[in-house]
């Protein structure tokens, strides 16, 4: 990793970008919707559609075997996510295997949630010694804020698919993002809690995320600066471990990648199978000056 | 990854762990009697002597006066650094307002030679037991703040956890909930629960942990103490404490440090 190195003619050489060591492969993500969702929200960083099949839908057969490898590397816990989740018509007895090895969130738009699903979630999770989460997004406070990004009436119907894990006497985690303005400030937090109060949830769980500017999001809003970018730099110990690809880890349809984020860019894949990925991950995409400068992680 | 150094104290045939205390005083001498009665070979500390409870210095005069070997918990390595908070890795503001009123009473209330004391703990601590080889730890092995709870530590995990770090049973403390889980006979992962505040089921009593001889080389008992409950309500009050921590005191539920529990211990709570 050079840094601001001069070569002597005085003409910079081109700098490395760091590598994130792969410190303990704690964490395997499943892309079990693909890119398939029944959403297109605005600010999506892998546009997932009703029509984006870049990643398939996951068979059962695939989880599987992906839950072994897990297994025998000592994987600790799982995070199902798309696309839509409740697309995958093989979904319950998928996490109904990974909740036997372990605990799992699905990161769900809430929306094909009713009370039948609802109850089945809530059987799963009291038949397993492991956590159950689900984790709903939403992108404000009101319809007036939130549909813009993920698509006309789909407030209510995210608020009706949370009042029925709440009925079922689930505690979905709210995940918002910066898209909506202000949900990180005391006042935002205030009101997005109250909101998931009088939804149904006694006790509101809430996690603020920042935007990726990639994907759908490049054209909401601006794609990456050419200064946004880790190139030059060096990462100290916390960075590296703070950074969610030094304990963590993606698998899709299509393969191993170095996580969720990245799925669109063909070198962050990283093998087929998770044994595949064992190794460090050059931090050459501009997403990944975000998840470095902003502390992101996609887990709870 | 921290590099911590490690005590080593040999051959044991039945140890007392003792996880959080939490300046729970009333519970620790309460703890250390039932453990003479058990006629341990040592009762060892794991860390976090303050936050939450009252009088800070009463529980460091108890285990230093036993002469009580023990290792740091983030507590001990954030007073004895001088840092500006527990380092308790909470996440959500809620839990860390609350974490910083516990902080900012023990770090007030805490002696200098006390302190002094604290810097000197090892970050580990192995023995053997039945052959068997113990790690004790605060967190986990590999982070003192890490939170190893029943929910989100399947035996896969664990596996490498003990493989990891050259263990047949590694016990810890710090998320203040007591749990065991044996993925064969003799190894396995003991939380030995908090001294320092009831685990969140609604019963007033505290918890320790016994590790002795037994299948497979060890085996690991949870070990219940009531205690004055209401004479340390009393002085967290004088103190000037939260209400809540008080609250939790009395009936057994937490109120606060809550957004950090996994899905399905927040299940099991009141609040």
């Amino acid at each position: 990793m050079s840094d601001t190195e001069t070569a002597a003619s005085g003409a910079e050489v081109t700098q490395a970008f760091p590598a994130a060591p792969l410190l303990a492969l704690d964490t395997l993500w499943l892309q079990v919707a693909g890119t398939l969702c029944n959403l297109q929200c605005t600010h999506c960083f892998i546009s997932c559609s009703p029509t984006n099949t870049t990643h398939g839908m996951m068979s059962l057969a695939q989880v599987q075997a992906h839950l072994v490898d897990a297994s025998d590397l000592g994987v600790r816990e799982y995070y199902f996510t798309g696309g839509e989740p409740f697309l995958n018509r093989d979904l319950f007895e998928m996490i109904e295997i990974a909740l036997r090895q372990g605990p799992v969130s699905v990161l769900t738009n809430g929306v094909l949630i009713r009370r039948d699903t609802a109850q089945r979630l809530r059987a799963l999770a009291d038949a397993s010694e492991y956590s159950l989460d689900l984790r709903i997004s939403i992108d404000g406070w009101d319809a007036a804020t939130n549909d813009p990004v993920r698509g006309a009436g789909t407030f209510d119907r995210i608020l009706a698919g949370v009042a029925h894990l709440a009925a079922a006497g689930l505690s979905p985690i709210i995940t918002v993002t910066d898209a909506c303005a202000g949900a990180a400030t005391p006042e935002g937090r205030t009101r997005l809690l109250q909101l998931l109060r009088d939804a149904g949830l006694p006790r509101p769980r809430l996690k603020v995320m920042p935007l990726l500017r990639i994907g759908a999001e490049e054209t909401r809003t601006r794609g990456y600066a050419s200064w946004e970018t880790l190139r030059g730099r060096t990462l100290t110990a916390t960075e590296a471990e703070s950074l969610q690809c030094s304990s963590s880890r993606m698998v899709t349809s299509r393969g191993a990648w170095v996580c969720p984020i990245l799925i669109d860019s063909p070198q962050a894949r990283m093998g087929a199978s998770l044994r595949d990925t064992l190794r460090p991950f050059e931090l050459a995409y501009a997403a990944c000056y975000t998840c470095h400068t902003e502390g992101l992680t996609c887990r709870t | 990854m921290q590099d911590l150094s490690t005590l080593h104290l040999g051959a044991l045939r039945r140890v007392a762990l003792l996880g959080g205390i939490y300046s729970n005083h009333l519970a620790l001498a309460e703890a250390m009697k039932i453990a003479a009665a058990r006629e341990v070979d040592a009762v060892i500390a794991l860390g976090d002597f303050g936050g939450f409870g009252p009088h800070p210095d009463r529980t460091l005069d108890i285990l230093r006066g036993a002469g009580v070997p023990a290792i740091q918990g983030n507590y001990e390595q954030s007073l004895s650094g001088g840092a500006d908070d527990c380092g308790c890795g909470y996440t959500d503001p809620r839990d860390n307002h609350y974490a910083q009123i516990s902080y900012d009473y023990t770090r007030g209330h805490s002696s200098a030679d006390h302190v002094r004391w604290m810097e000197t703990l090892p970050g580990h601590i192995r023995f053997t037991v039945g052959g068997r080889r113990v790690l004790l730890c605060h967190g986990s092995p590999r982070k003192v703040n890490e939170f190893l709870w029943s929910s989100t530590t399947p035996p896969p995990f664990i596996r490498r956890l003990l493989r990891e770090h050259d263990a047949d049973v590694i016990a810890c403390t710090h998320t203040g909930i007591h749990w065991q889980r044996f993925v064969e006979p003799g190894r396995g992962i003991v939380n030995v629960g908090a001294l320092g505040r009831p685990a969140n089921d609604g019963a007033t009593n505290v918890w320790f942990a016994i590790l002795e001889e037994g299948d497979g080389g060890v085996r690991a008992e949870h070990v219940p103490v009531p205690y004055d409950h209401m004479r340390l309500a009393t002085e967290m009050r004088s103190e000037g404490l939260p209400g809540e921590f008080v609250e939790t005191v009395v009936t057994g539920w937490w109120t606060t440090c809550l957004e950090i529990l996994p899905a399905r211990e927040r299940g099991l709570g009141r609040h």
